[in-house]
Protein backbone atom coordinates (compact mmCIF):
# COMPACT_ATOMS: atom_id res chain seq x y z
CA UNK A 1 0.00 0.00 0.00
CA UNK A 2 2.36 3.11 -1.37
CA UNK A 3 1.03 6.38 -1.13
CA UNK A 4 0.30 6.97 -4.68
CA UNK A 5 2.78 9.53 -4.63
CA UNK A 6 5.23 6.48 -4.30
CA UNK A 7 4.03 4.86 -6.87
CA UNK A 8 6.44 7.16 -9.29
CA UNK A 9 3.81 7.56 -11.70
CA UNK A 10 2.03 10.26 -10.95
CA UNK A 11 4.93 12.68 -9.90
CA UNK A 12 6.36 13.75 -13.06
CA UNK A 13 3.02 14.92 -14.24
CA UNK A 14 1.80 18.36 -14.28
CA UNK A 15 -0.44 19.32 -11.23
CA UNK A 16 -3.97 20.15 -12.52
CA UNK A 17 -5.46 22.76 -11.26
CA UNK A 18 -9.38 23.75 -10.22
CA UNK A 19 -12.20 22.01 -11.91
CA UNK A 20 -9.47 20.19 -13.91
CA UNK A 21 -7.88 18.63 -11.50
CA UNK A 22 -11.33 16.94 -10.11
CA UNK A 23 -11.62 15.14 -13.57
CA UNK A 24 -7.46 14.13 -13.40
CA UNK A 25 -8.41 12.67 -9.65
CA UNK A 26 -11.12 11.04 -10.70
CA UNK A 27 -10.39 10.02 -14.05
CA UNK A 28 -6.77 8.37 -12.78
CA UNK A 29 -7.73 4.95 -12.46
CA UNK A 30 -6.49 4.77 -9.21
CA UNK A 31 -7.69 6.22 -5.61
CA UNK A 32 -9.71 8.94 -6.41
CA UNK A 33 -9.05 10.82 -3.08
CA UNK A 34 -5.72 11.03 -3.70
CA UNK A 35 -3.44 11.71 -0.07
CA UNK A 36 -7.03 11.08 2.12
CA UNK A 37 -6.83 8.22 4.51
CA UNK A 38 -9.78 6.18 3.54
CA UNK A 39 -11.38 6.70 7.01
CA UNK A 40 -11.86 10.10 6.29
CA UNK A 41 -13.75 9.56 2.82
CA UNK A 42 -15.64 7.04 4.17
CA UNK A 43 -17.23 8.80 7.37
CA UNK A 44 -18.39 11.76 4.36
CA UNK A 45 -20.51 9.51 2.52
CA UNK A 46 -21.95 8.36 5.59
CA UNK A 47 -22.43 12.17 6.41
CA UNK A 48 -24.14 12.71 3.42
CA UNK A 49 -26.39 9.99 3.46
CA UNK A 50 -27.22 11.94 7.12
CA UNK A 51 -27.38 15.07 5.28
CA UNK A 52 -30.29 13.61 2.92
CA UNK A 53 -31.93 12.08 6.14
CA UNK A 54 -32.44 15.36 7.64
CA UNK A 55 -32.59 17.22 5.04
CA UNK A 56 -35.87 15.37 4.69
CA UNK A 57 -36.85 15.99 8.47
CA UNK A 58 -36.63 19.55 7.52
CA UNK A 59 -38.57 19.91 4.43
CA UNK A 60 -41.42 17.55 5.78
CA UNK A 61 -41.39 20.03 8.58
CA UNK A 62 -41.65 22.93 5.90
CA UNK A 63 -44.62 20.91 3.96
CA UNK A 64 -46.46 20.31 7.01
CA UNK A 65 -46.27 23.55 8.77
CA UNK A 66 -46.80 25.35 5.23
CA UNK A 67 -49.81 23.52 5.13
CA UNK A 68 -51.69 23.39 7.98
CA UNK A 69 -55.14 26.13 8.15
CA UNK A 70 -53.87 26.30 12.10
CA UNK A 71 -51.78 28.96 13.28
CA UNK A 72 -48.28 27.55 14.58
CA UNK A 73 -47.43 27.44 18.25
CA UNK A 74 -45.13 30.28 18.62
CA UNK A 75 -41.65 28.63 19.18
CA UNK A 76 -40.07 31.88 21.16
CA UNK A 77 -43.08 31.60 23.84
CA UNK A 78 -42.99 27.60 24.19
CA UNK A 79 -39.48 27.06 24.32
CA UNK A 80 -39.48 30.28 27.27
CA UNK A 81 -38.18 29.83 30.59
CA UNK A 82 -39.33 31.69 33.90
CA UNK A 83 -36.15 33.22 35.07
CA UNK A 84 -36.44 36.17 38.06
CA UNK A 85 -39.69 36.47 37.51
CA UNK A 86 -40.00 36.88 33.84
CA UNK A 87 -40.18 34.72 31.05
CA UNK A 88 -37.05 34.29 28.84
CA UNK A 89 -37.23 33.34 25.36
CA UNK A 90 -35.49 30.59 23.77
CA UNK A 91 -33.18 30.39 26.89
CA UNK A 92 -32.79 26.83 27.39
CA UNK A 93 -32.21 26.55 23.42
CA UNK A 94 -29.68 29.22 23.51
CA UNK A 95 -27.54 27.53 25.64
CA UNK A 96 -28.12 24.29 24.19
CA UNK A 97 -26.48 25.85 21.29
CA UNK A 98 -23.71 27.41 23.02
CA UNK A 99 -22.88 24.11 24.92
CA UNK A 100 -22.91 22.26 21.15
CA UNK A 101 -20.64 25.06 19.86
CA UNK A 102 -18.05 24.68 22.56
CA UNK A 103 -18.25 20.61 22.52
CA UNK A 104 -17.18 21.31 18.39
CA UNK A 105 -14.66 23.56 19.60
CA UNK A 106 -12.96 21.31 22.02
CA UNK A 107 -13.26 18.62 19.79
CA UNK A 108 -11.68 20.11 16.97
CA UNK A 109 -8.64 20.88 19.87
CA UNK A 110 -8.42 17.14 20.51
CA UNK A 111 -8.20 16.35 16.66
CA UNK A 112 -5.39 18.69 16.63
CA UNK A 113 -3.75 17.39 19.85
CA UNK A 114 -4.05 13.87 18.63
CA UNK A 115 -1.49 14.84 15.83
CA UNK A 116 1.03 16.10 17.81
CA UNK A 117 0.72 12.52 19.67
CA UNK A 118 -0.38 14.11 23.10
CA UNK A 119 -2.03 11.74 24.59
CA UNK A 120 -3.03 13.09 28.16
CA UNK A 121 -4.54 16.14 26.18
CA UNK A 122 -6.30 14.67 23.46
CA UNK A 123 -8.13 12.48 26.26
CA UNK A 124 -9.06 15.33 28.51
CA UNK A 125 -10.42 16.91 25.24
CA UNK A 126 -12.20 14.10 24.26
CA UNK A 127 -13.78 13.80 27.68
CA UNK A 128 -14.21 17.35 27.73
CA UNK A 129 -16.45 16.89 24.36
CA UNK A 130 -18.40 14.10 26.10
CA UNK A 131 -19.39 16.10 28.98
CA UNK A 132 -20.44 18.90 26.93
CA UNK A 133 -22.33 16.68 24.04
CA UNK A 134 -23.98 14.75 27.69
CA UNK A 135 -24.83 18.13 29.02
CA UNK A 136 -26.97 18.58 26.30
CA UNK A 137 -28.66 15.64 25.88
CA UNK A 138 -29.43 15.91 29.76
CA UNK A 139 -30.71 19.29 28.56
CA UNK A 140 -32.98 18.16 25.93
CA UNK A 141 -34.45 15.23 28.28
CA UNK A 142 -35.47 18.39 30.29
CA UNK A 143 -37.18 20.28 27.66
CA UNK A 144 -39.00 16.60 25.86
CA UNK A 145 -39.93 16.65 29.82
CA UNK A 146 -41.27 20.20 30.04
CA UNK A 147 -43.63 19.90 27.06
CA UNK A 148 -44.80 16.21 27.27
CA UNK A 149 -46.11 17.81 31.11
CA UNK A 150 -47.09 21.04 29.68
CA UNK A 151 -49.30 18.73 27.21
CA UNK A 152 -47.66 18.41 23.91
CA UNK A 153 -47.90 15.09 21.70
CA UNK A 154 -47.06 13.82 18.66
CA UNK A 155 -50.86 14.44 17.71
CA UNK A 156 -52.30 17.97 19.35
CA UNK A 157 -50.52 20.75 21.54
CA UNK A 158 -52.74 22.91 23.27
CA UNK A 159 -51.66 25.86 21.36
CA UNK A 160 -52.95 25.17 17.61
CA UNK A 161 -51.18 23.23 14.67
CA UNK A 162 -50.77 19.40 15.63
CA UNK A 163 -48.31 18.81 13.33
CA UNK A 164 -46.09 21.27 15.95
CA UNK A 165 -45.76 18.06 18.28
CA UNK A 166 -44.56 15.36 15.60
CA UNK A 167 -42.08 17.70 13.81
CA UNK A 168 -40.76 18.51 17.40
CA UNK A 169 -40.47 14.78 18.78
CA UNK A 170 -39.11 13.15 15.65
CA UNK A 171 -36.84 16.29 14.51
CA UNK A 172 -35.20 16.38 17.57
CA UNK A 173 -35.64 13.37 19.00
CA UNK A 174 -33.46 12.45 16.25
CA UNK A 175 -30.91 14.70 16.12
CA UNK A 176 -30.46 13.62 20.16
CA UNK A 177 -30.40 10.37 19.42
CA UNK A 178 -26.98 11.26 16.93
CA UNK A 179 -25.59 13.30 20.33
CA UNK A 180 -25.91 10.17 22.39
CA UNK A 181 -24.67 7.65 19.98
CA UNK A 182 -21.62 10.26 19.30
CA UNK A 183 -21.18 10.27 23.33
CA UNK A 184 -20.67 7.05 23.20
CA UNK A 185 -18.05 6.86 20.66
CA UNK A 186 -16.03 9.81 22.06
CA UNK A 187 -16.05 7.89 25.28
CA UNK A 188 -14.73 4.69 23.15
CA UNK A 189 -12.09 6.61 21.29
CA UNK A 190 -11.14 8.30 24.47
CA UNK A 191 -10.24 5.19 26.57
CA UNK A 192 -8.29 3.64 23.08
CA UNK A 193 -6.24 7.07 23.33
CA UNK A 194 -5.39 7.10 27.05
CA UNK A 195 -4.57 3.20 26.71
CA UNK A 196 -2.04 4.21 23.82
CA UNK A 197 -3.96 2.11 21.50
CA UNK A 198 -3.20 4.42 19.02
CA UNK A 199 0.54 5.18 19.76
CA UNK A 200 1.39 1.57 19.69
CA UNK A 201 -0.81 1.31 16.97
CA UNK A 202 -2.92 -1.79 18.19
CA UNK A 203 -5.97 -3.17 16.69
CA UNK A 204 -9.28 -2.39 17.11
CA UNK A 205 -11.88 -4.18 18.28
CA UNK A 206 -13.91 -4.72 14.74
CA UNK A 207 -10.62 -4.43 12.45
CA UNK A 208 -7.20 -5.74 12.42
CA UNK A 209 -6.20 -2.82 10.77
CA UNK A 210 -3.56 -0.30 13.15
CA UNK A 211 -4.59 1.89 15.38
CA UNK A 212 -3.66 5.72 14.57
CA UNK A 213 -4.66 9.03 15.22
CA UNK A 214 -6.78 9.47 12.51
CA UNK A 215 -9.74 8.02 14.05
CA UNK A 216 -9.75 10.98 16.15
CA UNK A 217 -9.93 12.91 13.39
CA UNK A 218 -12.82 10.42 12.01
CA UNK A 219 -14.95 11.02 15.01
CA UNK A 220 -14.07 14.71 15.09
CA UNK A 221 -16.24 15.02 11.63
CA UNK A 222 -19.12 13.16 12.92
CA UNK A 223 -19.12 15.26 16.11
CA UNK A 224 -18.99 18.66 14.30
CA UNK A 225 -21.55 17.09 11.64
CA UNK A 226 -24.21 17.28 14.74
CA UNK A 227 -23.40 20.18 15.76
CA UNK A 228 -24.07 21.51 11.73
CA UNK A 229 -27.25 19.90 12.18
CA UNK A 230 -28.13 21.95 15.46
CA UNK A 231 -27.24 24.91 13.63
CA UNK A 232 -30.43 24.41 10.74
CA UNK A 233 -32.66 23.10 13.49
CA UNK A 234 -31.83 25.86 15.51
CA UNK A 235 -32.79 28.42 12.91
CA UNK A 236 -35.40 26.54 11.16
CA UNK A 237 -37.72 25.19 13.76
CA UNK A 238 -36.73 27.44 16.72
CA UNK A 239 -36.08 30.81 15.10
CA UNK A 240 -38.37 30.67 12.32
CA UNK B 1 -6.22 28.74 -1.13
CA UNK B 2 -2.70 29.47 -0.56
CA UNK B 3 -2.23 27.27 2.50
CA UNK B 4 -3.92 24.14 0.83
CA UNK B 5 -1.55 24.55 -2.06
CA UNK B 6 1.23 24.66 0.58
CA UNK B 7 0.37 21.72 1.90
CA UNK B 8 -0.04 19.68 -0.76
CA UNK B 9 3.26 20.60 -2.42
CA UNK B 10 4.17 19.38 0.68
CA UNK B 11 2.65 16.10 0.39
CA UNK B 12 4.47 15.83 -2.58
CA UNK B 13 7.90 16.42 -1.88
CA UNK B 14 8.47 13.29 -0.76
CA UNK B 15 7.13 14.13 2.81
CA UNK B 16 5.79 10.66 3.19
CA UNK B 17 8.83 8.83 3.05
CA UNK B 18 9.91 10.82 6.23
CA UNK B 19 7.13 8.27 7.74
CA UNK B 20 9.10 5.45 10.19
CA UNK B 21 8.45 1.94 8.83
CA UNK B 22 6.34 0.90 11.39
CA UNK B 23 3.63 3.55 9.82
CA UNK B 24 0.60 2.28 7.40
CA UNK B 25 2.11 4.67 5.01
CA UNK B 26 -1.37 4.84 3.12
CA UNK B 27 -2.52 8.02 4.62
CA UNK B 28 -0.88 11.75 4.45
CA UNK B 29 0.50 13.60 7.42
CA UNK B 30 -3.11 14.49 8.99
CA UNK B 31 -4.74 17.71 8.71
CA UNK B 32 -2.88 20.15 10.83
CA UNK B 33 -2.74 23.44 11.69
CA UNK B 34 -2.11 26.41 13.99
CA UNK B 35 -4.50 26.21 17.21
CA UNK B 36 -5.30 29.84 16.91
CA UNK B 37 -7.75 28.98 14.04
CA UNK B 38 -9.98 27.25 15.90
CA UNK B 39 -9.97 29.65 18.58
CA UNK B 40 -10.89 32.28 15.81
CA UNK B 41 -13.71 29.96 14.59
CA UNK B 42 -15.08 28.96 17.97
CA UNK B 43 -15.47 32.87 18.93
CA UNK B 44 -16.66 33.55 15.77
CA UNK B 45 -19.58 31.17 15.92
CA UNK B 46 -20.08 32.02 19.34
CA UNK B 47 -20.56 36.06 17.97
CA UNK B 48 -23.30 34.66 15.07
CA UNK B 49 -25.25 32.34 17.49
CA UNK B 50 -25.72 35.42 20.48
CA UNK B 51 -26.36 37.65 16.72
CA UNK B 52 -29.20 35.07 15.76
CA UNK B 53 -30.90 34.40 19.77
CA UNK B 54 -30.96 38.72 19.43
CA UNK B 55 -32.83 38.37 16.35
CA UNK B 56 -35.31 36.35 18.05
CA UNK B 57 -34.83 38.20 21.68
CA UNK B 58 -35.54 41.85 19.85
CA UNK B 59 -38.93 40.13 18.01
CA UNK B 60 -36.94 41.23 14.47
CA UNK B 61 -40.05 40.20 12.05
CA UNK B 62 -40.78 40.03 8.35
CA UNK B 63 -38.53 39.70 5.66
CA UNK B 64 -35.34 40.97 8.24
CA UNK B 65 -35.94 38.44 9.98
CA UNK B 66 -36.06 35.77 7.20
CA UNK B 67 -32.74 37.12 6.35
CA UNK B 68 -31.22 37.56 8.78
CA UNK B 69 -31.62 34.04 10.45
CA UNK B 70 -30.77 32.61 7.27
CA UNK B 71 -27.46 34.56 6.96
CA UNK B 72 -26.45 33.41 10.53
CA UNK B 73 -26.97 30.36 9.87
CA UNK B 74 -24.98 29.40 6.73
CA UNK B 75 -22.08 31.40 7.72
CA UNK B 76 -22.13 29.11 10.87
CA UNK B 77 -22.62 25.76 8.80
CA UNK B 78 -20.07 27.17 6.40
CA UNK B 79 -17.33 27.59 8.99
CA UNK B 80 -18.13 24.70 10.88
CA UNK B 81 -17.57 22.48 7.03
CA UNK B 82 -14.80 24.41 6.03
CA UNK B 83 -12.42 25.15 8.97
CA UNK B 84 -13.69 22.16 11.90
CA UNK B 85 -14.58 20.03 9.37
CA UNK B 86 -11.10 20.59 7.14
CA UNK B 87 -12.56 20.88 4.25
CA UNK B 88 -10.86 24.32 3.22
CA UNK B 89 -7.63 21.99 3.25
CA UNK B 90 -9.22 18.96 1.55
CA UNK B 91 -8.10 17.92 -1.83
CA UNK B 92 -10.95 19.46 -4.71
CA UNK B 93 -11.91 16.57 -5.71
CA UNK B 94 -12.99 14.74 -2.34
CA UNK B 95 -14.32 18.73 -1.39
CA UNK B 96 -17.24 18.48 -4.38
CA UNK B 97 -17.95 15.00 -3.79
CA UNK B 98 -19.09 15.87 -0.92
CA UNK B 99 -20.71 19.18 -0.98
CA UNK B 100 -22.68 18.82 -4.49
CA UNK B 101 -24.57 16.11 -3.92
CA UNK B 102 -26.71 17.60 -0.69
CA UNK B 103 -27.97 20.25 -2.87
CA UNK B 104 -30.48 18.01 -5.10
CA UNK B 105 -32.17 18.60 -1.89
CA UNK B 106 -33.04 22.03 -3.41
CA UNK B 107 -35.63 19.85 -5.70
CA UNK B 108 -37.03 18.13 -2.56
CA UNK B 109 -37.61 21.43 -1.47
CA UNK B 110 -39.12 23.02 -4.07
CA UNK B 111 -41.12 19.88 -4.18
CA UNK B 112 -41.93 20.19 -0.63
CA UNK B 113 -43.00 24.07 -1.10
CA UNK B 114 -45.42 23.66 -4.08
CA UNK B 115 -47.37 20.35 -1.94
CA UNK B 116 -47.69 22.39 1.01
CA UNK B 117 -49.46 25.58 -0.81
CA UNK B 118 -51.67 22.94 -2.87
CA UNK B 119 -52.65 20.74 0.46
CA UNK B 120 -53.47 24.48 2.33
CA UNK B 121 -55.79 25.32 -0.22
CA UNK B 122 -57.45 22.26 -0.88
CA UNK B 123 -57.63 22.29 3.49
CA UNK B 124 -58.86 25.62 2.96
CA UNK B 125 -61.74 24.62 0.51
CA UNK B 126 -62.97 21.68 1.57
CA UNK B 127 -62.84 22.32 5.54
CA UNK B 128 -64.84 25.50 5.52
CA UNK B 129 -61.73 27.63 5.49
CA UNK B 130 -61.82 29.21 9.43
CA UNK B 131 -60.87 32.66 9.70
CA UNK B 132 -57.63 31.84 10.75
CA UNK B 133 -57.47 30.49 7.20
CA UNK B 134 -57.58 33.10 5.01
CA UNK B 135 -54.00 34.02 5.08
CA UNK B 136 -50.52 32.33 4.87
CA UNK B 137 -49.87 30.49 8.89
CA UNK B 138 -47.34 33.00 9.93
CA UNK B 139 -45.95 31.68 13.15
CA UNK B 140 -47.87 34.52 15.06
Amino acid sequence: MAPHDMTGTAGSLPQAEGLQSIVADLSSDQRAFKNVPWGKPMMWIFLVSDTFIFGSFLISYMTVRGSTTLPWPNPSEVFALKMFGQNVPLLLIAIMTFVLISSSGTMALAVNYGYRKDRRTTFILLLATAALGATFVGMQAFEWTKLILEGVRPWGNPWGAPQFGSAFFMITGFHGTHVTIGVIFLIIVAIKVWRGDLDHERPGFLTGRRGNYEIVETMGLYWHFVDLVWVFIFAFFYLW
Amino acid sequence: MAHADAEHAGHRGGQPLAHTPGQAGSHAQGQQHPLGVYFKIWGLLFVLSIGSYLVDYFHVQGLLRWFLIVTFMLLKAGLIVAVFMHMLWERLALVYAIVVPPLLLLVLLGIGALEADYTFLTRGAFFGAPTQASAPVQHK
